[in-house]
């Protein structure tokens, strides 16, 4: 059984493992070989130097700033995002008032509005924060009603003739039926946060890994800085697989997929 | 319990005439009714326009000696069960029965539980209570979503060609179940089937629809019938008689 498992995980990983071995290896040779600056290209070797001499400060203070952001952001881009898709799913006026908005919202390059938005809400954490929301708000909309949108149609005459309300169609065929695409959207949500958070720290404050990489930046310290990606990349990963669970145990309490 | 007069109805404009036209039809309680007729011809629209699903553009539906015109009158207190069995895959085949339940709330679940079970018993689906359906095969799927629409407890059930995907010997069975228990389920039934046999053997009055209307051949079988019934001479014999006047009905 336990062998079965390992095999499996080697199928399924091994080429991807093998394939950034190859690229890390390749780096370090070309790197130490091919006498690039090390502003330019930092081998991964320094890289990893960077990110032990710098652990207690990384993931002591810059790290937690930054999850911080990451968590309160994809908390309130997942709940106003989930009740405006369930509202425009209810009101159809709503629906056609707002999705043409929102489509708009997302052609607003936000990096360009981002200044605008710390002005509003402030170097502290407000202001990462609402550009975090911006950035991760939009999937969870589009995963709730377009989730919401067509699921069930073709129950939805059976359980009108059992009597069903309105209510009762969302609750026992919408909703179930919706969560796979619901969920696509928060997992596209949290990778958004992590990009949004770093972005909110870039322009400004005082912590955070996209503070700190921009401030390595400003320095040529380059191995650091890519010491910050290879942390907010990690981070992204967990946090995405952490949604994969919860689907899979929500969906799985639900029989959907067993 | 059922009665529509001068029903029509027609799809949108541009799609040329009605459907139904001028279509007339007395259910008294207890009836077993089969709807026969060529593919297209309205059947199935028939059924879910006395469901509460459609409409009518014109005509007069009474239900339990009331008039129900509108279709909310009706919606939620006939029984319809349609082609697709429609069970919802996330949920075993006990729970996809209850959803009648669930929904009415009508009763102790227990009690409720209770009637799933013997009903599925009856229907010979003991001990399928906690499969999911994409583990049965399509027969059992198909009975299993009878058994939902026995279990909504309406008097006047709608089915629409529920053994028409299943295979020959299960059929049987089911009309020998329905044969020895119909009378003591006390419910009254239409039925759209394209098998004249099967319509012979479990109807009272068979309808053949044709031209957006009904024209009713009564079967003059005496009950309790016995699912060997259809090898006698007097069964063949009305089952060639139906076969012509359907051929008829369709070759004008």
């Amino acid at each position: 059984m336990r062998a079965l498992r390992i095999k499996r995980l080697l199928h399924n990983y091994a080429p991807a493992a093998l394939l950034v071995l190859v690229i890390i290896v390749v780096w370090e040779v070309i790197v130490r070989f091919g006498e690039v600056a090390a502003f330019i290209l930092p081998a991964p070797s320094s890289v990893w130097a960077a990110l032990l001499e710098h652990r207690t400060l990384l993931l002591g203070v810059h790290l937690p700033a930054t999850l911080q952001e990451i968590l309160l952001g994809f908390l309130l881009s997942a709940g106003c995002g989930t009740l405006l898709g369930l509202g425009m799913h209810l009101f159809r006026p709503l629906a056609k008032a707002v999705y043409p908005l929102l489509i708009v919202s997302q052609t607003i390059p936000l990096i360009a509005l981002s200044p605008i938005l710390i002005m509003w809400f402030g170097y502290s954490l407000g202001g990462k924060i609402a550009v975090v929301f911006l950035t991760a708000f939009f999937p969870v909309v589009v995963g709730t009603y377009d989730g919401l949108y067509k699921s069930g149609e073709q129950y939805k005459e059976l359980l009108l003739t059992l009597g069903a309300s309105r209510r009762q169609l969302l609750v026992k065929t919408q909703i179930p039926l919706a969560l796979p695409a619901y969920f696509s959207g928060l997992k596209l949500s949290i990778v958004y946060c992590v990009i949004g958070a770093t972005i909110g720290e870039w322009l400004g404050g005082s912590r955070g890994l996209g503070y700190y990489s921009r401030r390595m930046a400003g320095n040529l310290h380059s191995a650091e800085l890519f010491a910050a990606v290879f942390l907010l990349s990690v981070l992204g990963v967990l946090l995405f697989l952490s949604v994969c669970a919860a689907e899979q145990i929500i969906v799985k309490k639900r029989g959907l997929r067993r | 319990m059922l009665s529509i007069t001068n029903l029509s109805y027609s799809y949108g404009a541009g799609s040329g005439g009605p459907v139904i036209e001028g279509l007339s039809l007395n259910v008294q309680k207890g009836e077993f009714i089969s709807l026969v007729g060529a593919s297209g011809c309205g059947k199935s629209t028939l059924l879910r326009i006395i469901a509460g699903l459609l409409e009518p553009s014109g005509g007069d539906i009474s239900f339990g000696g009331k008039p129900a015109n509108g279709s909310a009158a009706r919606l939620g207190k006939i029984g319809y069960m349609p082609q697709q069995d429609l069970l919802l895959p996330w949920r075993t085949v006990l729970d996809n029965c209850l959803l009648a339940w669930e929904l009415k709330r009508s009763g102790s679940k227990a009690a409720a539980v209770q009637q799933i079970r013997s009903l599925l018993h009856s229907l010979g689906l003991a001990g399928t209570e906690n499969a999911y359906p994409e583990e049965l095969s399509g027969g059992m799927r198909q009975r299993i979503a009878l058994a939902r629409t026995l279990s909504a407890g309406s008097e006047l059930l709608l089915l629409d060609e529920p053994f028409g995907a299943l295979d020959a010997l299960t059929k049987r069975g089911l009309h020998r179940w329905l044969l020895q228990l119909w009378s003591s389920l006390g419910r009254t039934v239409l039925f759209i089937t394209h098998d004249l046999e099967e319509a012979l053997l479990l109807s009272d009055r068979i309808c053949l629809m044709h031209g957006g209307s009904l024209q009713e051949i009564a079967v003059p079988l005496p009950r309790p019938r016995h699912g060997e019934l259809i090898y006698q001479p007097q069964f063949m014999q009305l089952r060639e008689g139906l076969e012509r006047r359907l051929y008829e009905s369709i070759a004008h």
